[in-house]
C-alpha cells in the first residue's frame, strides 16, 4: 500500500466529482431535499375527513347529532344529500371520505327506548384513513350515546351517575407526535445509500465500461489502493452530506438531538463504510451503469427504504421478512439514529444495533476488496 | 421514413435485449419489489406490545385488562407490578405502550367521577402512536358505556330494558377488510412503473451520447423525430408490459380484487407512460453523463412519488404542498389504479384524471422533442 499511488487516484477522482459542477451541487443539496420532502410530506395524522351526510330523520334529534359531528375537528361536513346515489357518487369519486346516513326513524325509536342505529358508509381503499374514521366516528356516536341515556334517565327521575374514562397520553420522545420528528432523521439512512451505492457503484461501472479501467489496471497501483482511492471521496461527501442532514433536522424540523453527536458521526461513518462497500462490491459485478444502478436500488436503496423500519414498523411485516431484516444493515443504522436523535438512549444501549452493523462492515469490506482483482474479464 | 423507424427499432430492441443481464433486468427487479414491497408496506398496527401495571386490583380494573389481552390490536407482554420497570422497559423498546390503572379506578368510575387512565406510548414511530392511541380511547370508551349500562341494570332492571341508545353501523366500502395491502399493491403497480421507465430511457439516450455512438447516429439521414420515435416506442412498449407483469402480480399473487375494465386501467397507464417517456427523455437532454442521469432522475423520482398520495394521504399535507401534488402525474395514476382495482370506478369518473394525465403527457413529450430537435442539430 503506497500513499502515494492512492493519493494520485483519490486525487483524479476528486478532479472529476469536482469537475462535474451539477451533480455535486446535486449530491450536496440532495439531503435538504429529501429532508424537507419527509419532513412534510409525511403523516398520517388526519383532520377535516370530508363527510357526506344523509339525514332521512330530518328531526330535531339527528340535528342534534349531526352537531357533535361538525363540532369536531376531524370532520367536514361538506354536503347534504337527500338520496343514496349522491351519496355512493360522492364516494365512488373520492370527493367524500364518508357518508353517514341518520334513518328515517331515528327520533322515533329513541323517544320509545330503543336502539337507533346510524350508518357510515366509508371508502375503505385506504385502510388507515378508514380505521382512522372509524374511531373518531364511533367516540362521537358513543358520547352522544351516552349523553341520550343519561338525559333520558333524568327524565325517568332516576339520577345515574356518568361513567367516564377519560385516557391520558403520554407520549414519550416524540412529545407533539410529530411526524416529522419520527421520519426525518431516517433519511439519512437514504442519502447515505444513495451517495455511498448509487455513486460509487456507478463511477466505477464507468471506468469499466469506458475501458478506462484497464489504464488503471495497466498501472502498478494495487487493487487496494485503487479501492481506497475511488471511494474516499465520496466518504467525504457522505460525512458531509450527514452533518447538513443532522444541522437542517435539528433547526429546521426542530428535531431533537439528545443523545452525543459523535456517536452519531461515528455510526454514520460505519454505515458509510457499509455502503461504499457495497456500491463497489456492485460495481465489480455489473461493469455496467444501468445494471449496476439497478442492483444498487434493489440492494441498498430499497431495503433502506422499506425495511429498515424508516417508514414502515418492522413488527408490522410477516415473520418471514422480520427476519430477514437482521441482515440489513440499514436496519440498524436506523435504529440507531431514532435513539440517538428521539430517546437520547446512552451509547451502552447502542451496542445491540453497533456491533451488528460493524460486524456486517467488516464482513463486506473484506468481500469488496478480495473481490476486485487486476485482472481483465 | 418508416423504413428509418423500424431499423432504428430494430437496433434499439437488440441493444436491450441482446445482454442478458438487461433482459433479466426488466422482469427480476419489477417482480421483486413487488413483493417486498407488497409485504413490507403497512400502515397498519397491531399485536402491540403492551404492559399493562394494574394498582387496583378490582373486579373492573381486571375486566379492563382483559379487554386489552383479547383485543388483536395489542399484544400484552407483561403484567407489571412495580410502577418502576415502565420507564425501563419502554427505553429498551420491549414495549412501545405501557397501561396504568392506578389504585381507585374502579371507586372512582362508580362515583361518577372522571377517571383517569394513563397510558404512556413510545412514539418514535408517531403514524404507531397515533393510531394505538385511538385504539387505547376506543376500548376505554366502549368499556366505560358498558360500565354505565351495568350500574343502570343494577339501579332498575326495567329501565335497563326501555333505555335508548346509539349504535354506529360502520360499512368500509371498496376494502371490506380494510386490508393495507388492498391499499399498497395498485399504488406499487404506478411507482414501480415510474422508477424503471423513467431511468431506462434516461439511460439509453445518455448512454449514446457518454459512448459516442449518438454522433454516429446524427451523421445518419434519420430525422430528429423518428430518432425520438425509435428510441421511446421500445420503452414504451417494455413498460406496457412491465405494468402488466406487476399487475397479474398484484391480482394473483397478492389476491388484491380488480373490479373494473382492463381497458380503462389500460388507457391510463398508456397515457401515464406518455409523461414518464416524455420526464425520461427530458431527463437525457439535460444530462451528459449516465451518472448524471441518474442522479437527476433521482432528483424528479422521490418527489414525484412521495408528493403522489402513495403511502401517505395528500389531505395530510400543508395547504401549499397539496397545490404542488398536482404537479405530479403519478397523482392521477394512483388515482385510476385505485380506482379500477378496488371501486370498479370507469371513465365516467376517472376521465378527469385521464384528460390531466393527457396534458402532461402532451406538454412534457412535446418540450422533450423540442429541446432534444435542438441538442442535436
Amino acid at each position: 500500500m503506497s500513499f502515494i499511488r492512492f493519493y494520485a487516484i483519490a486525487k483524479k477522482e476528486i478532479v472529476q466529482v469536482l469537475r462535474d459542477t451539477r451533480s455535486l451541487i446535486i449530491v450536496l443539496i440532495m439531503p435538504v431535499i429529501l429532508v424537507l420532502l419527509f419532513g412534510y410530506g409525511v403523516s398520517l395524522d388526519l383532520k377535516h375527513l370530508p363527510v357526506y351526510v344523509y339525514d332521512q330523520d330530518g328531526t330535531q334529534q339527528s340535528q342534534d347529532l349531526l352537531k357533535h359531528f361538525q363540532a369536531s375537528e376531524y370532520f367536514d361536513v361538506v354536503r347534504v344529500v337527500d338520496n343514496y346515489r349522491e351519496l355512493t357518487l360522492a364516494l365512488d369519486s373520492g370527493e367524500a371520505k364518508m357518508g353517514l346516513v341518520i334513518p328515517w326513524d331515528f327520533a322515533r325509536r329513541l323517544a320509545n327506548g330503543r336502539p337507533a342505529e346510524i350508518q357510515a358508509l366509508m371508502d375503505g381503499t385506504d385502510d388507515n384513513t378508514a380505521n382512522v374514521l372509524i374511531g373518531y366516528t364511533q367516540a362521537v356516536v358513543e358520547r352522544y350515546s351516552l349523553q341520550v341515556q343519561l338525559r333520558w334517565l333524568q327524565g325517568q327521575g332516576q339520577t345515574v351517575q356518568p361513567s367516564q374514562i377519560s385516557v391520558e397520553n403520554r407520549t414519550w420522545y416524540n412529545e407533539e407526535l410529530e411526524s416529522s420528528a419520527f421520519i426525518v432523521p431516517g433519511v439519512l439512512a437514504l442519502v447515505m445509500s444513495v451517495i455511498g451505492a448509487f455513486l460509487t457503484s456507478l463511477t466505477i461501472a464507468r471506468e469499466w465500461e469506458r475501458g478506462t479501467m484497464e489504464q488503471l489496471i495497466s498501472t502498478p497501483a494495487t487493487p487496494l489502493e485503487i479501492m481506497l482511492g475511488k471511494l474516499v471521496p465520496y466518504f467525504v461527501i457522505g460525512i458531509l452530506d450527514v452533518i447538513v442532514c443532522a444541522l437542517f433536522a435539528v433547526y429546521w424540523f426542530k428535531v431533537p438531538l439528545r443523545g452525543s453527536s459523535l456517536t452519531l458521526l461515528l455510526s454514520s461513518a460505519m454505515f458509510l463504510v457499509v455502503v461504499l462497500a457495497m456500491g463497489f462490491f456492485i460495481s465489480v459485478i455489473a461493469k455496467n451503469q444501468l445494471a449496476a444502478s439497478q442492483l444498487a436500488l434493489l440492494t441498498t436503496f430499497l431495503p433502506a427504504f422499506l425495511l429498515s423500519g424508516f417508514l414502515y414498523a418492522i413488527e408490522q411485516m410477516p415473520k418471514a421478512l422480520q427476519l430477514f431484516t437482521y441482515i440489513l444493515p440499514a436496519r440498524y443504522y436506523v435504529s440507531i439514529l431514532k435513539k440517538i436523535f428521539l430517546k437520547g438512549s446512552p451509547t451502552a444501549l447502542l451496542y445491540v444495533d453497533l456491533v451488528p452493523l460493524t460486524i456486517i462492515a467488516v464482513v463486506l469490506g473484506v468481500l469488496a476488496t478480495n473481490s476486485f482483482r487486476k485482472r481483465l474479464p | 421514413m418508416l423504413s428509418r423507424i423500424k431499423q432504428m427499432l430494430i437496433k434499439e430492441f437488440i441493444q436491450v435485449f441482446r445482454d442478458k443481464r438487461m433482459r433479466l433486468l426488466l422482469i427480476g427487479p419489477p417482480i421483486i419489489q413487488m413483493l417486498i414491497f407488497g409485504y413490507a408496506a403497512t400502515f397498519e398496527v397491531r399485536h402491540v406490545s403492551t404492559v399493562i401495571l394494574d394498582l387496583d386490583h378490582s373486579q373492573a380494573s381486571r375486566e379492563l385488562v382483559s379487554r386489552f389481552t383479547s383485543s388483536p390490536y395489542f399484544d400484552v407482554r407483561r403484567q407489571l407490578t412495580n410502577p418502576r420497570e415502565i420507564q425501563e422497559l419502554i427505553d429498551r423498546g420491549a414495549a412501545t405502550i405501557a397501561i396504568r390503572i392506578n389504585s381507585g379506578f374502579a371507586e372512582s368510575l362508580r362515583k361518577g367521577q372522571k377517571t383517569p387512565l394513563q397510558v404512556i406510548v413510545d412514539a418514535t414511530n408517531s403514524n404507531t402512536a397515533l393510531i394505538a392511541s385511538g385504539y387505547i380511547n376506543q376500548i376505554a370508551l366502549a368499556y366505560a358505556k358498558e360500565f354505565q349500562a351495568d350500574q343502570i341494570n343494577r339501579i332498575s332492571p326495567q329501565l335497563s330494558e326501555r333505555i335508548p341508545s346509539v349504535r354506529l353501523e360502520q360499512r368500509p366500502w371498496y376494502n371490506t377488510d380494510l386490508r393495507s395491502r388492498w391499499f399498497f399493491v395498485p399504488g406499487i403497480v404506478g411507482t414501480l412503473t415510474l422508477v424503471l421507465v423513467v431511468n431506462l430511457t434516461a439511460f439509453a439516450v445518455v448512454r449514446e451520447r457518454e459512448i459516442g455512438t449518438l454522433e454516429q447516429i446524427m451523421v445518419t439521414p434519420i430525422r430528429p423525430a423518428e430518432f425520438i420515435l425509435g428510441k421511446t416506442l421500445p420503452f414504451f412498449l417494455i413498460g406496457l408490459f412491465d405494468v402488466s407483469l406487476i399487475a397479474l402480480v398484484g391480482t394473483f399473487w397478492f389476491q388484491v380484487p380488480f373490479r373494473g375494465q382492463i381497458w380503462v386501467l389500460f388507457t391510463g397507464a398508456i397515457l401515464f407512460l406518455l409523461c414518464m417517456l416524455g420526464i425520461g427523455l427530458l431527463i437525457s437532454t439535460v444530462s451528459s453523463t449516465q451518472q448524471q442521469a441518474l442522479v437527476t432522475s433521482f432528483f424528479f423520482i422521490m418527489p414525484a412519488v412521495t408528493f403522489s398520495g402513495f403511502g401517505f394521504p395528500i389531505s395530510t399535507m400543508p395547504t401549499w404542498l397539496q397545490y404542488l401534488t398536482y404537479l405530479t402525474p403519478l397523482r392521477y395514476f394512483l388515482v385510476v389504479l385505485r380506482g379500477t382495482y378496488l371501486k370498479g370506478t370507469g371513465m365516467e369518473i376517472l376521465w378527469p384524471q385521464m384528460l390531466a394525465m393527457l396534458a402532461w403527457g402532451v406538454g412534457l413529450l412535446g418540450t422533450a422533442v423540442l429541446r432534444f430537435r435542438k441538442a442535436l442539430d
